[in-house]
């Protein structure tokens, strides 16, 4: 009889298995790093309008980044994290998906929710906290969610995302709906327990989840070789059974073809599959951190020009006759023009009403809280003079 | 699982095998692997899993297979269960129901003898329920399951092999009521779960020194039934709190201050709690019978109450 688990050969050979293959596992890319068509490459192709699409949401995520960055500084915002360097893996994996698949994020993939339609003014709505926050201002920004875009709201906790995914999925496959779950997580992520027991889950429970790490080479100022010392993250996959791919995260292309494909496999096959998206943080790990102190400045601007990949994608889209400097221009001065009108909106917007203070802990609110709420109105009626101008009663 | 068919159950060891108690015991033959999933050991991992899929539609039963493992799963309880339907400004719901066996069992060791109820009680947005008879562990579990909140229901290690006539037809709990389970006019006893049998054990004993104790099993430990609770302390004036929880920052020391604040002035005298001792439970038996409240206690406390 075999041992449980099946059937294995034996062997006389006494050997360790090493830790690392001699090699490291090769990285797909379909662009080369001056945005030019490589030979013999299997990819999904794009239509002009595709490409376009694609390429202008680049532009945008870039541009909402910049100029809410620079909000935080001018305290218009109180908490900014940026996506720099990584617009091709949040614009070109969401091109690359159905509008049903469900959006578990990190906190980094703004650009996804971006490339569903979230609009200028609901995201500066979000950042201000104000009424019109489909959160009511209870979360902190950056923390988006909506039900309507199939994106789950985030929550700060690292990886705990990974098993809900397997969940959805769960749900999903139950549902025998045409859709699967995408989870992000980052490079640093992948160290928490929950990315392990996620991954197992979604192998043994055969769900379809897309696990996508974005490994961008720091965890705050933890740089990868301080938070494994496998081949990076794709070849865990592996010890869990799992389909795994490792590509350019920088190559528009490249994410989009592997997350396509990657989708098809995991609908059809009941199997979660994990995309080891390459790439590097080009900005700090938000508005609360300085990358200087920890990693050298010319790393910092090589990855932000010699690497950067919307100027990539931009490349090849002109190659093919889709775009020109005029476009480019147009472009950015209507983004521009559009998110500082929707930043001054969501400014002057009233806060959310105090009774959502209370609201949505539960379904209905309980007795003590009814109480609680009561209380305050009365502190707030006695003290009148101290209570905030901008937030309704 | 035959009313609602989004029903469903996931846990180690409940599927063929039925559950650590049996609680889950035939479900999966009758409903599937599927509806009735057995999961890797990971805590965190599937209260998460269960999570994500309660936020899109479905109604799972989570078990832990004893509550003290739920402590692996603090993370998903309180950051994500707790809190994710107020931070999605009410877009996500999480109608989910974790459950298990608890308490202090006999001689399981510390780890096997926990009670989470006080850990759990601070987290915002989840409501906790303890059942203690056949009748209230098939009507509040029913009630758990149909309410759109989060709902933590604490079962008993011994108390599994109770055994009681229950009504045919369908009857639901309602998740926020105390049970009256003997009026009187001397004292308010309130407790919970398995002190009950304890309470009722001491109120024989009571009753045949001529006492009159009113026994309340609270069920509900988030929130508490204070309309029930208020009512029998304006009629008694004394009230003794029997518990499993230990004594720092159990679920006692809350009822006691949630009562003071509101039925102050009903009082004649200060609230008496009994509670375990603030120690991990000890594996040996005669240790173990000490670290919680035994009948002998209970009694003594009312005759110090009602002096």
């Amino acid at each position: 009889m075999d041992f449980p688990g099946g059937k294995v050969r034996f062997t006389s050979e006494m050997e360790f298995i090493s830790g690392n293959s001699e090699t490291r596992v090769p990285c797909f890319r379909v662009l080369d790093q001056y945005g030019r068509l490589l030979n013999n490459v299997d990819f999904e192709q794009v239509s002009e309008e595709a490409a376009v699409k694609i390429y202008a949401n680049m532009v945008t995520l870039q541009m909402m980044d910049v100029i809410l960055y620079e909000a935080q500084r001018q305290g218009r915002i109180s908490f900014y994290l940026t996506s720099m360097g990584e617009e091709a893996i949040n614009i070109a994996s969401a091109a690359a998906l159905s509008d049903d698949d469900v959006v578990l994020p990190q906190y980094r993939e703004h650009g996804v929710l971006l490339w569903r339609g979230f609009t200028m003014q609901e995201f500066a709505n979000q950042l201000m906290g104000n009424r019109f926050d489909y959160g009511k201002g209870r979360q902190m920004p950056i923390h988006y969610g909506s039900n309507k875009h199939n994106y789950v709201t985030i929550s700060s906790p690292i990886a705990t995302q990974l098993p809900q995914a397997v969940g959805i999925a769960y749900s999903l496959k139950m549902d025998k709906k045409n859709a699967c779950a995408v989870t992000y997580i980052g490079d640093g992520g992948t160290s928490e327990g929950d990315f392990h027991a996620g991954l197992n889950f979604a192998a043994v429970t055969e769900s379809p989840v897309l696990f996508i790490c974005r490994n961008n080479g720091w965890a705050i100022s933890t740089h990868i070789s301080e938070q494994f010392r496998s081949d990076g993250v794709v070849v865990k996959g592996r010890a869990y059974g799992i389909p795994s791919i490792r590509v350019d995260g920088n190559d528009a292309l490249a994410v989009y073809t592997a997350v396509k494909r990657a989708r098809e496999i995991a609908i059809e096959k009941h199997t979660p599959i994990l995309i080891e998206a390459m790439t590097y943080r080009v900005g700090h790990h938000s508005t609360s951190d300085d990358s200087t102190k920890y990693r050298p400045i010319n790393e910092i601007e090589y990855w932000k020009t010699a690497r950067n990949p919307v100027s990539k994608f931009r490349n090849w889209v002109e190659s093919n006759g889709w775009w020109s400097d005029e476009a480019e221009a147009e472009l950015r001065t209507r983004v521009r023009k559009q998110l500082l009108q929707a930043i001054q909106n969501a400014e002057k917007t009233e806060k959310p009403p105090l009774r959502e203070l209370f609201a949505d802990v539960y379904d209905v609110p309980p007795a003590n809280l009814q109480d609680q709420e009561a209380e305050l109105r009365e502190a707030i009626k006695r003290h009148l003079e101290d209570y905030p101008s901008d937030v309704p009663v | 699982m035959d009313r609602d068919p989004t029903v469903c159950v996931m846990g180690e060891d409940v599927g063929h095998y039925g559950g650590s108690y049996k609680v889950t015991k035939d479900l999966a033959n009758k409903y599937g692997d599927l509806r009735v999933l057995d999961t890797p050991i990971a805590e965190n991992s599937f209260t998460g899993m269960g999570i994500g899929a309660a936020m899109t539609g479905l109604r799972p039963v989570v078990e832990g297979m004893n509550m003290g493992f739920l402590l692996l799963a603090f993370n998903q309880i309180s950051n994500n269960c707790g809190m994710l339907h107020y931070t999605s400004g009410g877009q996500f719901k999480i109608p989910i129901v974790i459950r298990g066996p608890g308490g202090v069992g006999r001689q399981l060791g510390a780890e096997h003898s926990q009670r989470l109820e006080s850990y759990f009680q601070s987290i915002p947005g989840i409501q906790m329920v303890a059942c203690s008879t056949p009748y209230n562990a098939k009507g509040l579990m029913k009630a758990a399951i149909r309410s759109e909140n989060p709902v933590i229901l604490f079962e008993h290690v011994l108390l599994y092999n109770l055994k009681e006539r229950i009504p045919d037809e369908e009857y639901v709990l309602n998740l926020e009521e105390a049970e009256m389970v003997r009026p009187g006019e001397h004292v308010t006893i309130l407790t919970y779960s398995r002190m009950r049998y304890h309470v009722m054990q001491a109120a024989k004993t009571l009753v045949n020194k001529g006492y009159d104790p009113e026994v309340i099993d609270i069920r509900s430990l988030k929130p508490f039934d204070l309309h029930t609770i208020g009512n029998s302390v304006k009629k008694t004036h004394r009230v003794l709190i029997v518990e499993e929880c230990m004594r720092t920052g159990g679920i006692g020391a809350s009822l006691t201050a949630a009562i003071t604040e509101n039925f102050h002035d009903y009082l004649d005298a200060p609230i008496v709690c009994l509670s375990s001792q603030d120690v991990p439970t000890p594996y040996a038996g005669t240790l173990e019978n000490w670290t919680v409240v035994q009948p002998a206690q209970i009694v003594t406390a009312v005759e110090q109450l009602c002096q």
